[in-house]
């Protein structure tokens, strides 16, 4: 037999679907089954009843936070070593990597031997950033995360939307999966 | 001079009815959608930190309505331009005047009778005027010089003639059945119990066809979804693409009111109008089924059947809404199909089933 082939069974095509009134019965029937249940539950909610059940999916936000994925990519933030000093080494990767072209690192010598070099200046534009999240993958020296979970992202002009290393430096994580 | 001002305080209260009614729908629209899609609907606007269910949303439509832009395009007559809302709005709410809203209310040694026009040709004054809904259509695709204007209203003529047909005959089974024009009269013929007075005599329960066509008819005749062709909001826009303001605020109320007028004339001519089931105003109270009475005043059972229209109005209404937003458009070809080829020879079909039957049992 050459090849496999399912056959496919044609929906049934006779008056009781040309009439189109059982499907409409049908679809009237759930439409009103979510009507009356949302209504019961939105009147128990005023009488502070059934408070554990939800009625509709709608947060009502920013009354109501909404819950954050485990897996939700928020603010960068760069992390510090034991003493205080950035964990970047201004190696470049997330600046090479980022497709937005939205980190500008100012590099410059530090003492330490062992340390190559520390930005002076570490710029994100925010207004520019996609929130890919490749920057954390590329970073050697795990310096850079996205764990600072604020969505409420905005300025009254572009220059507000610029990250600068101090603040980024002292975020705290404050997603659900730290 | 008494009986002018009873003549104008019935118009106000039928028309303040009617137009209360069809604010409330803007607002039991957003909300009902809202439930039966799992949302929660427009609920930002407060009155002195009241949000009251969003109710103050009708009042932030109509000054947002009023408070926009009024734009006229270059090259149209203002006044043919201003004119379509106007003829649209009005043609909308004039059926409303032959309809009975209650039986009568004993006032000061008389009886008020509680319909505004108590003509022996109601029903066919009320289909005339619907009928003329597509002037006010017809003018604003015309004249607004817009090729999608234009498809809107040629649409909505090829939609509201074909469907106005049917919106006539659908209704001879029930005329035949209660052998009146008159709707005050149709009303009183309901106004009874069958079946050893268990069931009320409402024309749904002997004209089922007929309910089911004149009701799919009559929610096109509002070209409201499933039979928004002439508007069509994802492809023209439709016949009222041009106006803007509270000149497009008259046209989308003018569908509201069209849908209570729908629901009222539903409510007249099968669910039994301002009757309150096993109520009785020739016993003076209610006989219910089971043997026993109840008294009521005369007054009472005049406020009561007043309500009950109002009640039974809404409720037609949130059915119309429930089936607005449950069911997806209808293509033009599909509906026009629908009308001429379904919906008319079913109707006729139902005149003649029912004009055979009277026959045969010798009414
Ligand atoms: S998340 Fe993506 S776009 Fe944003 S800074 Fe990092 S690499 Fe660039
Ligand atoms: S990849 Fe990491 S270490 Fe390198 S510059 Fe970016 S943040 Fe600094």
């Amino acid at each position: 037999m050459p090849g496999q082939f399912k056959k496919v069974r044609r929906p049934p095509d006779n008056w009781r679907v040309r009439s189109y009134l059982p499907a409409i019965l049908h679809g009237l029937w759930i439409t009103a089954h979510h009507f009356f249940r949302n209504l019961f539950i939105f009147t128990a909610h005023r009488f502070g009843l059934l408070k554990r059940v939800r009625a509709g999916v709608v947060y009502q936000w920013p009354e109501e936070p909404r819950p954050v994925a485990p897996r939700y990519r928020g603010r960068h933030r760069l992390l510090k070593r034991p003493d205080g000093t950035p964990r970047c080494v201004a190696c470049y990767m997330c600046e090479t990597i980022c497709p937005a072209e939205c980190i500008h690192i100012i590099p410059q010598e530090v003492p330490d031997p062992f340390i190559e070099k520390a930005p002076r200046a570490f710029y994100i534009d925010l207004s520019k950033c996609i929130f890919c999240g490749y920057c954390v993958e590329a970073c050697p020296e795990d310096a850079i995360r996205m764990d600072v979970f604020d969505f409420r992202l905005a300025g009254y002009d572009r220059f507000q939307m610029v990250l600068d290393m101090e603040t980024m430096l002292n975020s705290e994580p404050s997603h659900p999966s730290q | 001079m008494q009986t002018f001002l009873i003549e104008v305080g019935k118009a106000l209260y039928l028309f303040g009815g009617l137009m209360g009614l069809a604010s409330i729908l803007t607002w039991l629209e957003r909300k009902q959608s809202a439930l039966m899609q799992d949302r929660v609907g427009a609920n930002r606007a407060r009155i002195l930190g009241l949000r009251l269910w969003g109710l103050p949303h009708i009042i932030t439509d109509a000054v947002k309505l009023l408070t926009k832009e009024d734009f006229v395009p270059a090259g149209v007559p203002a006044w043919l331009h201003a004119l379509a809302p106007w003829v649209t709005l009005t043609v909308a709410c004039l059926p409303a005047a032959a309809i009975p809203f209650g039986h009568v209310f004993p006032w000061g040694g008389q009886t008020i009778d509680l319909q505004l026009m108590d003509m022996q040709v109601g029903l066919v004054y009320t289909l005339a005027i619907a009928s003329m809904a597509i002037y006010g259509v017809i003018l604003a695709g015309w004249v607004t010089r817009n090729k999608w204007s234009v498809l809107g209203s040629l649409r909505a003529a090829a939609q509201l003639i074909g469907f106005g047909v049917v919106l006539g005959v659908s209704l001879i089974g029930p005329v035949l059945l209660y052998g009146t024009l008159n709707l005050q009269e149709m009303v009183r013929w309901q106004d009874t119990t069958v079946l050893h007075g268990w069931l009320p005599r409402w024309g749904i329960f002997f004209q089922p066809l007929a309910f089911l066509v004149f009701l799919t008819v009559g929610i096109a005749e509002t070209k409201r979804i499933p039979f928004d062709l002439p508007e069509g909001e994802s492809e023209i826009i439709g016949y009222f693409l041009e106006y803007s303001g509270m000149k497009f605020g008259a046209f989308f109320l003018a569908d509201f009111i069209e849908t209570v007028v729908v629901a009222m004339l539903t409510v007249t001519v099968f669910l039994g109008g301002w009757s309150v089931p096993y109520l009785s105003a020739d016993q003076g109270g209610f006989v219910w089924p089971w043997g026993t009475y109840t008294a009521v005043s005369s007054v009472g059972i005049a406020l009561l059947q007043m309500a009950a229209f109002w009640v039974k109005v809404f409720a037609v209404c949130w059915f119309l809404l429930l089936i607005r937003w449950t069911l997806p458009r209808f293509r033009i070809d599909q509906a026009v199909r629908l009308g001429w080829q379904y919906l008319l020879p079913l109707s006729v079909l139902n005149a003649f089933g029912t004009a055979v039957v009277l026959l045969m049992i010798g009414r």
